[in-house]
């Protein structure tokens, strides 16, 4: 009887994370705010970008999926920073050393910050690399892309929500 | 091929990098690990839940944040096993175990045929006699092919 009661609270404490993880990353629902330090020093809150919209990648340095799509990223922020896009990176290396490394031989075109299990729980949790979530103009999370994604799809629907317009 | 072109520049530049990166941490792919020594997800799930059966000693071989937000009830986080320190953690958690011991690793970071950490963990391991070894099979992800499972997670480090 003991075991199976630690059967119930087991599969009762998955079923209630499983609902948080949902509920914390549901469509339609006001991004998170943050605030952090990107690695460069300067200061990144993610409200601030109100009225652009906002590609939010997760990813790390030994993540050979996201390294392959951060080119791809960059271009866009280029491309499209001027119609209203804006790509945050979030890494989540242990440590910031071997993402500089990387920044310092690769610098890409928009700023990088590095997350933690925090932010990671507040975007309904990073459990596996890549993951971006893209955030409209008024602050709601639109659409969330895990693992390997199709690189053309997310880009034609950043061009169908640019604020600026690009369609 | 454009090679005036930034974004093909950078592209190539960047891929070069994973080839070098891949002597080192991409080079053993997961496939490499034998299907017999793989325990999927819902049978090592139906095993943590079985009444009176001993539970293997479960080690988490990817990264820490991941770890923190979602783990298998019990697994220790030992190391990302894709470098020579994270596997030198590996070996002093394991040094003083029978080599007949239960033990599970797994990951979870990100696809399966893209992991880092899960063979060269597994063959570590291998490596050391470890005779009842088993790699859970993680194909997309630790948060898809577990935690939206709804199989059982805990939180924290």
């Amino acid at each position: 009887m003991r075991v199976r009661w630690r059967s119930i609270v087991m599969i009762g404490a998955a079923a209630l994370y499983c609902w948080g993880r949902g509920a914390a990353a549901e469509l339609g629902a006001a991004a998170p705010d943050f605030e952090r330090a990107d690695l460069s020093g300067n200061r990144i809150q993610l409200s601030e970008y109100h009225g652009k919209l906002v590609l939010l990648n997760f990813w790390a340095s030994w993540c050979s999926p996201c390294l392959r799509e951060m080119p791809r990223l960059s271009a866009w922020q280029r491309k499209y920073g001027a119609a209203g896009l804006q790509v945050l990176g979030i890494s989540m290396d242990d440590d910031a050393a071997p993402v500089r490394r990387l920044l310092s031989r690769h610098p890409l075109a928009y700023p990088v910050l590095m997350g933690d299990a925090k932010l990671g729980e507040e975007f309904g949790g990073v459990l596996g690399l890549p993951c971006s979530i893209l955030i409209d103009a008024q602050g709601r999370i639109v659409a969330r892309y895990q693992g390997e994604s199709d690189l053309t799809e997310i880009e034609a629907r950043i061009k169908a929500l640019l604020p600026g317009g690009h369609g | 091929m454009n090679l005036r072109n930034a974004n093909t520049r950078f592209s190539v530049i960047l891929l070069c990098l994973l080839g070098l990166a891949g002597q080192s941490a991409f080079c053993k792919p997961a496939a490499s690990i034998p299907a017999a020594d793989l325990i999927q997800p819902e049978d090592l799930a139906a095993l943590l839940q079985k009444p009176g059966v001993p539970k293997p000693l479960i080690l988490q071989v990817g990264f820490r944040k991941l770890y923190a937000q979602a783990h298998i009830p019990d697994a220790e986080y030992v190391a990302a096993g894709e470098d020579d320190e994270g596997l030198k953690v590996l070996r002093e958690r394991v040094a003083k175990l029978p080599k007949d011991s239960s033990i599970v690793i797994y990951c979870g970071c990100c696809p399966w045929s893209k992991c880092p950490n899960i063979a060269a963990a597994y063959d570590e391991l291998h490596g050391l006699g470890f005779t009842r070894l088993k790699v859970l099979y993680v194909e997309k992800d630790f948060g898809t092919n577990w935690v939206d499972k709804g199989y059982p997670t805990n939180v924290g480090s």
